[in-house]
C-alpha cells in the first residue's frame, strides 16, 4: 500500500494523481501530492515507475499500511527498487526489450 | 477526427460517438483501435487511468501464441484436452489467429519484444507496464477520446437497443452521458475485493450492467481458482513457485498424499495437496528449486514479483517465507457476459463485450485461461468487438435519431426502491467474500453449502436494492458494491446448478464429471436469476428441427 511521499524528491508534477488507476492520490494547497484515499490503493507499484523522480514508495503489504518511513525506504534503498527492476528511469518506460521471461517459460514445462 | 460534445446542461456533460469501449485495459485498447481503423468515432471510458488499469498493466503476462507455420489444429486440439470439454476448437483456432495478427501489429508498431536465445524476435509475451502505456499512445493515435477517471455506472437504452452509458468523473463526481451508436464493455472480471495488484477496478461492473440489459452470462461457476502469492501482499502471480517447494510453521517439509515433499505451486498433480495444506494451517515457501541462471532469469524477468521480496529484505531463494492463495473471481476465472456472435455481440443490440468481461467458456473452458489464453482473447475478443461495433453503429445511423428515446437502466446500488440508508460498503464486501473467498467454501463445494451462501447474498442483494444508493462521487462506491454481490450470486447459482465436477467447479458431493453432452448454463437477472441449461445436443437438435 502507498505509504510514502517524498517532500524532498517530488517535483510537484503530479504525475501521480493522473495515473493512479485507484485514483488514490489528490492535491493539497500547495500543489503537493496526498495520499487522499490510502484504503483503495491496489499494492501495483504503478505510481512508483511513472514517478520521474523515485518520491514514492509503496509498502509491500496489501491490506494495511505498515509505517514505513521516509527515513527507513532512504536508507535501504528502496526509492525506484521497483523502477530500476524493469529498467524505468525518470518515469519514462524502457527494459521490455531485455525481458528474460522466454527463458523461464522453456524451464517451466 | 473528434467526437461531438455539448455544453453542459443541468450539470450532466454529453458527448457523442460512433462506438463507446467501457474499460482501460488490453481488450478496450483493441477494441478502440480497431473500431477506429472502421471508420468509427470512438470515445473509451475508463474508471481508472487507461495505461495502468486493469489486471495486466501491473503484471508481466503470456500470450497463447501459435505461429501460422506451426500444426494450429492440432495445437488447439491438444489445448481443448485441458479445457475440462468446454471449450470450442472453433474459438479457440480464430483467437490462435486474430490474437497473432495482433502481436504481429504491435512489432510493427515498435513495441519493444526482446529477443530469445537465438536471436529471434520473442512476441509470445508481453511486459504489463510496457505493452499497456504502449497501447495507450497507439490508441490516442488513432484518435480515440480517452476519457480517464471517468467510471461509467449504467448502460442508456431506447428500450430495444443499448445507446450510450451514464457515469461520473473521479474525484469530483460530475455526471456525464455518452450516446453512442454501440457499446463495448471491456470492463474485466470481477475480483470479489480481493486486494490483489490490478484488481481494484475489476469489481463486475460490466457484468451487472450487460444483466440489466438483459443479457444472459455464462460459465460463472468457473471461479474456483486461486493463485499463490506471498501471505499479505497483493501479488498473486503463479509462475516462480513453479521452483517452490513446501514446508510447515517450524521449517518442516510439507508432504504429499504420497509423502512425498510438496513442490511446484503453479497448478496441477499437487495443487489439491497445497490447498488441504493451507486449510490446515500456515505453509511456508522457499524458490528452493530454481538454480543457477533461473534466478537471474526470475529477477530480471519478474521483477514485479521479486517486490514483496525486495522489500521485506528477504531472498526467496534460500529464506522461508509464508504463502497464501488467493482467490480469482472470475479474473483468472472464466464466466462472464456470454459471447453470442461471432463478432462478440452479446445478444442485446448495440451491445458488445471484449476481454475478461467475456465469459472465456469457448476458449478457456472449464480451466484457468490465466497467463496466456485470456491476454490472446483480449487481443482477439477487443479486435472482433471493435469491428462489430462500428459494423453496427454504421447500419444504425447518427445517433441523432434514437438520443431522446433513451435513458439510463441501472438500479442495484443507483436507484435504491425504498429509502436511501448509509449501508457499509465494507460490510457487504466482507459479507460477500466470506461466502465465495474461502478455500473451504469455494475451492471444495457441496450443494449444501452452496444453497445456504446464496441464500445469505440473495438477503442481502434485496436489501441493497431496496436500499444502498449514494449522492455525489459516493456512487461510484455504492455501484461496484452491488456489482460484486450481483456476481456472486450469479456465480453461485451456477456453482448449485452444475451438479457434477469440471475443471475448476469441484463440488465435493458431485465428484467426477456427468455423464452425456457438456452441459453449459447461461443465466438471466439480475434480481431473480434465471437458469437456462444448454448442451451441444441441444444445439445439434434445434439445427435438425
Amino acid at each position: 500500500m502507498i505509504e510514502v511521499i517524498s517532500d524532498s524528491r517530488c517535483i510537484r508534477c503530479d504525475i501521480c494523481v493522473r495515473v493512479c488507476p485507484a485514483n488514490v492520490f489528490a492535491k493539497d494547497d500547495q500543489g503537493l501530492p496526498i495520499i487522499a484515499r490510502q484504503d483503495d490503493c491496489q499494492t501495483c507499484f504503478l505510481c512508483e515507475i511513472y514517478c520521474p523522480t523515485d518520491a514514492l514508495f509503496v509498502a509491500e503489504a496489501a491490506d494495511g499500511p505498515i509505517g514505513i518511513t521516509e527515513a527507513e525506504v532512504e536508507d535501504r534503498g528502496l526509492f525506484g527498487v521497483y523502477a530500476r527492476g524493469l529498467g524505468w528511469s525518470k518515469g519514462r518506460a524502457n527494459g521490455a526489450q531485455f525481458d528474460t521471461t522466454h527463458y523461464l517459460r522453456v524451464a517451466q514445462v | 477526427m473528434t467526437t461531438g460534445q455539448t455544453t453542459p446542461a443541468n450539470g450532466v456533460r454529453f458527448l457523442e460517438g460512433d462506438v463507446l469501449v467501457v474499460g482501460g485495459g488490453p481488450s478496450a485498447a483493441w477494441a478502440a483501435v480497431s473500431a477506429s481503423e472502421a471508420g468509427a468515432r470512438v470515445v473509451l471510458a475508463d474508471k481508472g487511468y487507461f495505461g495502468t488499469s486493469g489486471a495486466t498493466a501491473p503484471s508481466n503476462t503470456g500470450t497463447w501464441c501459435v505461429a501460422p507455420g506451426e500444426d494450429r489444429p492440432q495445437v488447439v486440439e491438444r489445448r481443448w484436452q485441458r479445457t475440462a470439454g468446454v471449450a470450442d476448437q472453433r474459438w479457440m483456432l480464430r483467437t490462435v489467429d486474430q490474437s497473432y495478427r495482433g502481436l504481429l501489429r504491435l512489432f510493427e508498431w515498435g513495441y519493444p519484444f526482446p529477443k530469445d536465445e537465438k536471436g529471434d524476435v520473442y512476441i509470445a509475451n508481453l511486459r504489463g507496464p510496457d505493452y499497456m502505456r504502449f497501447m495507450r499512445t497507439r490508441v490516442l493515435a488513432a484518435g480515440v477520446t480517452v476519457l480517464d477517471h471517468h467510471p461509467v455506472l449504467e448502460l442508456l437504452s431506447d428500450g430495444e437497443t443499448v445507446t450510450g452509458a451514464a457515469g461520473i468523473t473521479r474525484p469530483d463526481g460530475t455526471d456525464w452521458q455518452v450516446k453512442a451508436g454501440a457499446v463495448v464493455l471491456a470492463t474485466g472480471g470481477c475480483a470479489f475485493f480481493e486486494r490483489t495488484s490490478g484488481a481494484a477496478g475489476l469489481t463486475g461492473d460490466g457484468l451487472l450492467m450487460a444483466a440489466e440489459a438483459g443479457a444472459a452470462l455464462s460459465g460463472m461457476e468457473f471461479t474456483g481458482k486461486y493463485t499463490l502469492a506471498p501471505y499479505g501482499t497483493s501479488l498473486n502471480k503463479g509462475l516462480p513457485f513453479r521452483w517452490a517447494s513446501f514446508y510447515d510453521e517450524q521449517g518442516n517439509p510439507q508432504l504429499d498424499s504420497k509423502g512425498q515433499h510438496l513442490t511446484n505451486g503453479i497448478g496441477g498433480p499437487s495443487e489439491k495437496d497445497i490447498v488441504k495444506a493451507l486449510i490446515a494451517g500456515p505453509v511456508y515457501a522457499r524458490l528452493d528449486l530454481a538454480e543457477g541462471a533461473l534466478q537471474d532469469w526470475l529477477r530480471q524477468g519478474q521483477p514485479n514479483v521479486m517486490q514483496p521480496y525486495e522489500r521485506r529484505g528477504i531472498n526467496p531463494f534460500t529464506d522461508l517465507f509464508r504463502v497464501e492463495l488467493k482467490p480469482e473471481g472470475t479474473v483468472r476465472g472464466t464466466g462472464g457476459i456470454r459471447v453470442s456472435t461471432h463478432d462478440c455481440g452479446t445478444g442485446i443490440p448495440g451491445l458488445y463485450v471484449a476481454g475478461d468481461a467475456a465469459s472465456r467458456e469457448d476458449v478457456a473452458g472449464g480451466t484457468s485461461g490465466g497467463g496466456a489464453i485470456n491476454s490472446s482473447w483480449a487481443i482477439a475478443s477487443g479486435w472482433w468487438s471493435g469491428q462489430g461495433a462500428s459494423a453496427f453503429s454504421r447500419r444504425r445511423g447518427a445517433p441523432g435519431v434514437f438520443r431522446n428515446h433513451s435513458a439510463p437502466i441501472g438500479q442495484a446500488g443507483l436507484r435504491p426502491r425504498e429509502t436511501v440508508f448509509a449501508v457499509d460498503r465494507k460490510a457487504i464486501a466482507e459479507a460477500v467474500r466470506a461466502e465465495v473467498a474461502p478455500l473451504s467454501r469455494n475451492y471444495f463445494r457441496s450443494g449444501p453449502a452452496l444453497a445456504e451462501s446464496l441464500q445469505r447474498l440473495d438477503v442481502l442483494w434485496n436489501a441493497v436494492t431496496r436500499e444502498l444508493g449514494a449522492e455525489g462521487p459516493d456512487r461510484l462506491k455504492t455501484r461496484e458494491a452491488a456489482s460484486v454481490l450481483a456476481s456472486a450470486r450469479f456465480s453461485l447459482t451456477a456453482a448449485l446448478a452444475r451438479t457434477e465436477s469440471r475443471g475448476m467447479h469441484r463440488r465435493t458431493d458431485h465428484p467426477g464429471e456427468a455423464e452425456g453432452p457438456v452441459r453449459r448454463y447461461a443465466l438471466t437477472g439480475p434480481d431473480a436469476i434465471r437458469v437456462e441449461v444448454q448442451s451441444e445436443a441441444d444445439q445439434l437438435q434445434e439445427k435438425a428441427s
